[in-house]
């Protein structure tokens, strides 16, 4: 499996659009200091991106990946190594690289605007934790959607609607639920229900170590409530690495069963 | 070393290979596996390295049942049809990886040498033309000395002093002792390399002989023509028909 990683990471960090990645990264977080060098300010605008296009960009990418080295993967798969460590090792040489474009990208901009003397240290870690795990969670998605879809069409429709849904479609419908519901005590409910939503795990993740009760929205003040910042924080971790480790298993269980 | 007992596959409802059994225990031996598109043949040589999962049967290879086993594909050489490599990988990458992954002595500089391939080796294999990259996966396949090896239609993109050399290492191995599958469409390849055929067709075994066997069987002169003379049975192997729109 390492292998397998050494040698698709060889092959991404050469790679266009591994490099327009980091570009956008650079320039948008350069760009925003440039408006504004407070750096709490510019990680709160850095919230939103990374919680809508990390996503999107490790899903998309993803997909590419996996469908472009179909026939290198046969290759693979011919030789004496068990199958499911060529999906693994390809894997994470996907999400390593997409973790390492963003790191560089949004990492760079801030340590040269004094980020070291700040006191918002903490805040930046958490956004780097979260676009780490969000492009892990799902450049997995998108392997466990590919290995299920032969069809390329089919299984970039399907992860469209997956981002969609998570990214955009989840709040409205919980909104549009509590709202219709809102004769009864709905909190526990909404607590649970962010839960098996990654965006909105990552949301409150970053919302409470901000410490913005105004800006957190529902879900994000019920975690408060109930759980104070620091447990809140902890739980969304925890089960945050559980969504890492989901398709994860997804991912090993589909490849040893899949034709080629 | 390979033998095959009652293979079964499906892809939904679209029966590949129906109850199939084959073996292939004699060393030295070129095996041709023929057939029309769609007969089977990459169905049947990927299930025998375990890259297709049969829907029932057993496969043998060196003795033992593959079913979850993969150290035994050590053993095997196997081409795959389509050339296409990680874009911004160089041949030489690729050739250590697969010497990491297989950890053996290999040949690679020989083949190298055999198929010119030293002014391509540095570059991105995105940028080689499409023989090129088949030799470059020539090289991957040959580079290690193995009982068997399968060629999944070894001479696609190939120009003609290269299939001359391809031939004479294929030979090469055959003398060494080696089994060798190739499927091909090629009839001059299987009547130059082969010395036997076996014949596919709807996911049987529709014909298994020796070269000499098959021309006597079908009293033709030449592979090209007793295939024909083979498939005639099915159907008619050439068709009136008119390009130009009424």
């Amino acid at each position: 499996m390492n292998k397998i990683l050494k040698y698709s990471l060889y092959d991404l960090v050469r790679s266009r659009w591994m490099f327009f990645y980091f570009g956008f990264f650079l320039l948008f977080t350069l760009g925003l200091f440039w408006l504004s060098p407070d750096i709490s300010k510019v990680a709160i605008s850095m919230m939103n991106i990374i919680l809508i296009l990390v996503p999107l960009i490790a899903t998309m990418f993803g997909l590419m990946y996996f469908y472009n080295s179909r026939e290198f993967t046969e290759l693979l798969l011919a030789q004496p190594i068990p199958r499911q460590h060529i999906f693994l090792g390809q894997y994470l040489g996907v999400a390593g690289s997409l973790s390492l474009s963003f790191l560089l990208g949004m990492g760079v901009p801030f340590l040269l605007y004094g980020l070291t003397a700040s006191s918002d240290i903490g805040l930046f870690l958490t956004l780097l934790v979260s676009g780490v795990l969000l492009s892990f969670i799902f450049s997995g998605i998108s392997f466990y959607i590919a290995l299920k879809n032969d069809n390329r069409i089919r299984g970039f429709g399907l992860a469209i609607l997956v981002w969609l849904l998570l990214a955009v479609a989840y709040d409205g419908f919980l909104l549009l639920g509590l709202a219709h519901f809102s004769d009864y005590p709905l909190e526990k409910y909404a607590l649970g229900a962010s839960l098996f939503n990654p965006i909105d795990l990552s949301r409150i993740l970053i919302l409470l170590k901000l410490d913005i009760a105004a800006l957190m929205g529902f879900t994000g003040a019920v975690f408060k409530k109930f759980l104070g910042s620091n447990l809140g924080m902890i739980i969304s971790l925890i089960v945050l690495l559980f969504w890492v480790l989901l398709p994860l298993w997804s991912i090993r269980r589909a490849s040893l069963r899949k034709d080629f | 070393m390979i033998e095959i007992e009652q293979l079964y596959k499906r892809f939904g409802k679209n029966e590949v290979l129906k109850d199939l059994s084959l073996a292939f225990r004699q060393k030295g031996t070129i095996s041709a596996i023929l057939g029309p598109n769609g007969s089977g043949k990459t169905t049947l040589i990927k299930s025998i390295l375990g890259m297709v999962l049969p829907t029932r049967g057993l496969i043998r290879a060196f003795g033992e049942d593959i079913r979850g086993r993969w150290a035994y594909r050590d053993k095997i050489s196997y081409l795959p049809q389509i050339a296409r490599f990680p874009e911004n990988l160089r041949a030489t990458e690729l050739f250590d990886m697969v010497k990491d992954l297989r950890r053996r002595d290999a040949r690679d500089k020989a083949l190298i040498e055999l198929f010119e391939l030293e002014e391509h080796l540095q570059k991105p294999l995105a940028y080689l033309s499409g023989g090129t990259r088949q030799k470059v996966n020539l090289v991957l396949t040959f580079m290690y000395d193995n009982p068997v090896y399968i060629l999944d239609e070894p001479t696609a993109g190939l120009d003609p002093l290269s299939i001359i050399r391809l031939k004479q290492l294929i030979r090469h191995e055959k003398e060494a002792g080696k089994i060798v599958l190739l499927t091909t469409h090629i009839m001059s390849l299987v009547e130059d390399i082969a010395d036997e055929v076996v014949f596919l067709l709807d996911g049987h075994i529709h014909y298994r002989g020796s070269i000499p066997q098959l021309k006597a069987d079908y009293q033709a002169p030449d592979v090209e023509q007793a295939i024909a003379r083979l498939l005639a049975g099915e159907e008619t192997t050439e068709k009136a028909f008119t390009l130009n729109p009424s």
